[in-house]
């Protein structure tokens, strides 16, 4: 069980999530989903350790995270996976050893058996044979499928998924949403999919948690979701323009920005 | 809610933004200590970054060598050149050896050797750093158990640190070498006085202190290009202007670290 407590992040004066308290269960599938901006991506990154919470604790079992020596930090990733938004493949090495990177780093095995290992991987996820092939020479789609296979290659037991649809096809999304849940379902891998794109979040998730400017609005089972009576829930869920979350993000009145002189401090009174 | 407007003072606003930068740049020099002794520590750390040292020592090294024997060449040529002309002046153009080995070995080997390193190599590892953070890479070897400070940040640290040494001393043979050729070949200066003068005037003394400007050199060139590239805002515009910044510290960092090693090697 991952669980956050009062998780809270702040860059400077921006609030980009409030204090949280969040549950993952072990061996499910968790879609966080909401709206640009509403700190969805921080969130993943807070519970996979790769920022620090301003305030609040990320307790895997009975360790926080945020407090553990770096050595553990590190023993405990070599069990995690993550799918970065952008694949964030090494651009300095070629496809096989982007996937075969973490069973070199982590891994006694012989060359022959990484081979079969990523040829398995790729197969999964349609690119086998691309295996020489650089970053820079890859479609985005066929990135995000090559990172895929890159989380997947320790078989970890918990996947971190930023956007893994954002940018692809539709065939190739629907296959990267199948593999999702597909391997979670196999392997009792513990998920947890940021996402923006409601059915497929909606369609793999056994729990789905809403965010909306920083906080948690909704959360619960798929259907639970889908007949929420909260205006905002239903809002994004239909992808409205008009309802209770705005469609501008500003804060400050329109006139007065109009009217603020440049070399000018301006006082509240 | 009303809001009120007050305009600020010309020196107001030229002190309170001196201020804030003067902090950011105390805060600056306090978090790439930091970074770097935290990089340093991880030297002894396993597994081992050997492979990646050598890969590292390679690129920044033999990468940069012909820049380094080009520039040796011709810094060479030009102090035999002047050294001839103003030395011809007092009948002492047999000094002419002595005075372009000096120079070069003192200063202007170590000098101009960082220069063309910070050009060179140094560029290149603020901005292959910074575009590994803008597109995720350091957050993805975090995530697969592998340490970026101690991957990424340390090989580059160690390999300029050696690196800069080893292409100083042949920027210094080479310098020395081109001097002979254009002041014995072309200007008619004596062979065996250019080669005694050399070898009477150019102590032990100042190869140590030329060395030891190197290793500083090249740990300051390590240290500064990792550290703009590993803080560089991830936007390509954050990396454009960390690349600019870190050869501008370095380059102003080498002069003034040189005048202090010099005041203390003289």
């Amino acid at each position: 069980m991952i669980r956050g407590e009062a998780l809270c992040k702040r860059f400077g004066d921006v609030t980009a999530l409030n204090p949280t308290d969040i549950s993952i269960g072990t061996g499910k599938i968790t879609a966080i989903m909401g709206g640009s901006g509403s700190g969805k991506t921080t969130l993943l990154r807070l519970l996979a350790g790769l920022e620090k919470p301003t305030s609040g604790h990320v307790w895997y079992g009975d360790e926080d995270l945020c407090t553990m020596p770096v050595k553990r930090l590190y023993e405990l990733r070599e069990s995690m996976g993550m799918l970065f938004q952008y694949s964030a493949l090494l651009n300095s090495l070629n496809v096989y050893n982007n996937v075969a990177f973490p069973l070199h780093e982590h891994t006694e095995l012989a060359e022959e058996v990484i081979a079969t290992m990523v040829a398995m991987k790729l197969e999964q996820v349609g690119l086998r044979g691309f295996e020489k092939l650089m970053p820079s020479e890859l479609s985005g789609g066929m990135a995000k499928r090559v990172a895929f296979a890159r989380a997947m290659a320790m078989d970890p037991k918990i996947v971190f998924f930023d956007e893994p649809t954002s940018g692809l096809d539709p065939i190739s999304a629907g296959v990267i949403s199948t593999l999702i849940q597909e391997t979670s379902r196999k392997n009792r891998m513990t998920s947890v999919v940021v996402t923006h794109d409601v059915a497929a979040g909606l369609a793999i998730a056994d729990h789905v948690i809403l965010l909306w400017q920083g906080s948690i609005i909704a959360e619960g089972p798929p259907d639970a979701i889908r007949e929420s009576d909260d205006a905002r829930v239903q809002q994004f869920l239909q992808g409205r323009p008009d309802g209770p979350i705005p469609f501008s993000r500003s804060t400050t009145s329109y006139i007065d920005d109009l009217t603020h002189k440049p070399g000018t401090i301006r006082l509240e009174s | 809610m009303s809001d009120l407007f007050i305009k600020q003072s010309a020196p107001a606003v030229f002190f309170g933004k001196l201020g804030r930068q003067a902090l950011r740049g105390v805060e600056q020099i306090g978090d790439a200590t930091m970074l770097c002794f935290q990089a340093l520590a991880l030297i002894v750390a396993r597994p081992w970054q050997g492979k990646h040292f050598i890969l590292q020592l390679s690129a920044l090294g033999v990468g940069s060598l012909i820049i380094i024997v080009i520039t040796g060449a011709f810094t060479g040529m030009v102090l035999a050149l002047q050294g001839y002309y103003t030395l011809a002046k007092f009948g002492s153009e047999s000094l002419l050896g002595a005075g372009v080995g000096m120079s070069i070995i003192r200063e202007l080997g170590p000098v101009l050797g960082a220069f063309m390193i910070i050009g060179r190599a140094g560029s290149s590892i603020t901005a292959e750093i910074g575009i590994m953070r803008v597109t995720e890479q350091t957050d993805a070897l975090e995530m697969m158990a592998v340490n970026p400070m101690q991957r990424i940040l340390l090989p580059r640290i160690v390999a300029t640190t050696l690196a800069v040494p080893l292409l100083v001393s042949i920027f210094d043979v080479i310098g020395i070498g081109s001097g002979y050729i254009v002041g014995v070949e072309l200007l008619g200066v004596n062979p065996g006085a250019y080669i005694a003068e050399l070898i009477a005037k150019v102590t032990m003394h100042d190869l140590y202190g030329g060395w030891v400007k190197a290793v500083v050199f090249g740990f300051m060139i390590g240290a500064i290009c990792t550290y703009m590239g590993y803080r560089s805002e991830p936007t390509t515009e954050g990396v454009a202007r960390a690349t600019t910044q870190a050869v501008v510290i370095a380059s102003v960092g080498v002069l003034i670290v040189d005048y202090i090693l010099t005041s203390f090697f003289l």
